[in-house]
């Protein structure tokens, strides 16, 4: 316990209650009026869902590309079960998160043994498998979509979600099991020559991702109100994915950068009519072939990066901890 | 301690290696030599579970590990290096080393996730083992360089390093000399003569170098073609007729 109150980590709390003030002072004084607070919430959801798909994808090395088929099943389990069953919020959001995870489980089972595409192409086919099992589920409202989701999620609650799942996958990164999870990325044969379990790992990192694609969710359906099954098709399990590509595969920094701009991107575009579509694309293209490996690359931002350019100041604890 | 007999693997219709029998004794140094595809690497593949044997057994401190799957021959403490190094590149030098301890961990997920006190002992132990060990190989101070950034005789020695942090008790080397200098190659015969005093093991080593193999090997087996057409001493390998005909061809 004893760099638990370390500077760095004071630094870190302070710098989050700080960010969570200033914005809660701003929506409560009515500066940011509720159409920004509600892009402001919708990218905190969005947080979760790109560091969470960073963990499988940029840390364990492993394409996902049904990160939305998860969300829709957290979103689905937990408004059944809030709306119908009046169970309490999060409860709710909690039990979608666990089918998420249950349904992951079952898809990386025969298909993480394997190497190669086989997995990116499994939940491929499972995203869409899901949109339209739900599509065909009158309970939910079939394709019309599903109304009445009691409305729960707000800045505060989004915020403090998203801090604790990053704070989640960051240590589980930092630790014995992330080590092995980015050493199968790194080198699969070498890292089962040393030791390490590969598929345990893999799994490991893909169920932790398809709970917090879940708990993104059931946020997100008490959120909106209204989900429906075309909200979670393959096109947005590969917005999660650009939004992982562009802050860099293996940054979670990064992540939470593009998750926030690539979210706000469009909105502010909006004044610009037709050529939004050219502005984003665009963004994205120049960032591929100046930055192909993201923002960040693998890097996270730290203290030590504004401490580095400072002279005779070399740190040394850089990774650490 | 490893005994190998009648080891035998065959890919389609082409028999790789056929009823090889090796015995490794406690802190022996043997060397596997033959011509390049004479299936030295498959063999080291068979030891290590990334091929299962189609025939033959592998014993190892009187248990049998053939067909075993690489993370458990590991922790069976067997270790390896490769050919072509494979080493984390991307990770850093201590975070490589770090890995080797996975298997022995004591903690859970849960206890990463909420940095339980048990976490942070365990971690700082790995630490400090890894760095002590990184020391005795001269790299502590190269520790938070990433792998690739090594030149390419360091990251050799880091992949032994790597290996040894697994706690082996039999190391698998696999041509540890490809592409250094005959300095380097001296250096490293001294480091792995070194190694097995230090650590109390055993070492099988794959080597084209006969300088190398010749000195420091206790025992030398010969394959071609995947059979082993000789073994013994390096004396008595470098008169063996059959080895010289393997190696240069036969007297017209």
């Amino acid at each position: 316990m004893k760099n638990f109150f370390n500077k760095k980590t004071i630094t870190i709390i302070l710098g989050v209650l700080i960010t969570y003030a200033v914005l809660f002072g701003l929506i409560s004084a009515n500066v940011i009026n509720s159409y920004y607070k509600g892009i402001i919430t919708f990218s905190l959801i969005n947080i979760i869902l790109a560091v969470s798909l960073n963990l499988i994808v940029g840390f364990t090395g492993q394409l996902c590309l049904g990160h939305a088929g998860f969300m829709s099943i957290g979103a689905y389990v937990s408004a059944l079960i809030s709306q119908k069953a009046g169970m309490p919020f999060v409860v709710s959001i909690f039990i979608g998160a666990i089918v998420a995870c249950i349904f992951a489980a079952l898809i990386g089972y025969p298909t993480l043994k394997l190497t190669g595409d086989y997995f990116a192409i499994t939940t491929l086919a499972f995203g869409e498998i899901i949109r339209i099992i739900i599509m065909n589920i009158n309970v939910v409202g079939g394709a019309r979509g599903f109304t009445g989701i009691p409305i729960k999620t707000t800045f505060t609650v989004a915020f403090v979600f998203m801090v604790i799942s990053i704070i989640v996958i960051k240590n589980v990164i930092n630790s014995s099991q992330g080590r092995a999870m980015l050493s199968v990325r790194e080198n699969e044969i070498a890292a089962e020559s040393m030791g390490i379990n590969a598929f345990k790992y893999k799994m490991m990192a893909f169920v932790i991702a398809a709970f917090f694609a879940g708990l993104a969710g059931g946020l997100y359906a008490h959120y909106a109100g209204y989900i429906k099954p075309d909200s979670f098709d393959f096109n947005k399990s590969i917005d999660y994915l650009t939004f992982v590509v562009f802050g860099g595969m293996g940054s979670l920094s990064g992540s939470v950068i593009a998750a926030t701009v690539l979210t706000f991107l469009p909105e502010l575009l909006r004044g610009m009519g037709d050529f939004r579509m050219v502005i984003y694309p665009l963004a994205l293209i120049l960032l591929m072939i100046f930055r192909p490996e993201g923002l960040l690359g693998d890097k996270e931002v730290s203290l030590n990066i504004i401490k580095n350019i400072l002279p005779d100041k070399k740190s040394k604890d850089r990774k650490e901890a | 301690m490893l005994d190998v007999q009648n080891l035998s693997i065959v890919f389609g219709g082409l028999k790789a290696v056929s009823d090889f029998n090796l015995t490794i004794n406690e802190k022996e140094i043997v060397g596997l030599i033959g011509p390049n595809g004479a299936g030295k690497t498959t063999v080291f593949n068979m030891l290590t579970g990334v091929y299962t044997p189609t025939e033959g057994t592998i014993s190892y401190l009187g248990e049998k590990i053939q067909g075993l799957k690489p993370y458990n021959i590991t922790k069976k403490k067997i270790a390896r290096t490769f050919q072509n190094i494979r080493l984390f590149s991307n990770l850093t030098v201590l975070d490589n080393v770090k890995v080797s301890f996975n298997y022995r961990i004591n903690y859970s997920l849960f206890d990463s996730i909420f940095r339980t006190p048990k976490f942070r002992k365990t971690e700082a132990e790995i630490i400090e083992k890894s760095v002590e060990l990184l020391k005795v190989f001269s790299l502590d101070t190269k520790k938070y360089e990433l792998a690739s950034n090594l030149p390419y005789g360091e990251q050799r020695k880091l992949e032994i390093v790597r290996a040894l942090a697994a706690e082996p008790s039999l190391l698998l080397l696999d041509e540890p000399a490809a592409g250094m200098n005959p300095q380097e190659t001296v250096e490293l015969m001294e480091l792995i003569n070194w190694i097995k005093d230090k650590f109390h093991i055993s070492i099988l080593l794959i080597e084209h170098d006969m300088k190398l193999v010749m000195g420091i090997c206790d025992k030398i087996a010969v394959l071609d073609y995947g059979k082993k057409i000789a073994e013994g001493t390096p004396e008595e390998i470098k008169n063996n007729p059959k080895v010289i005909e393997a190696y240069l061809g036969e007297e017209a």
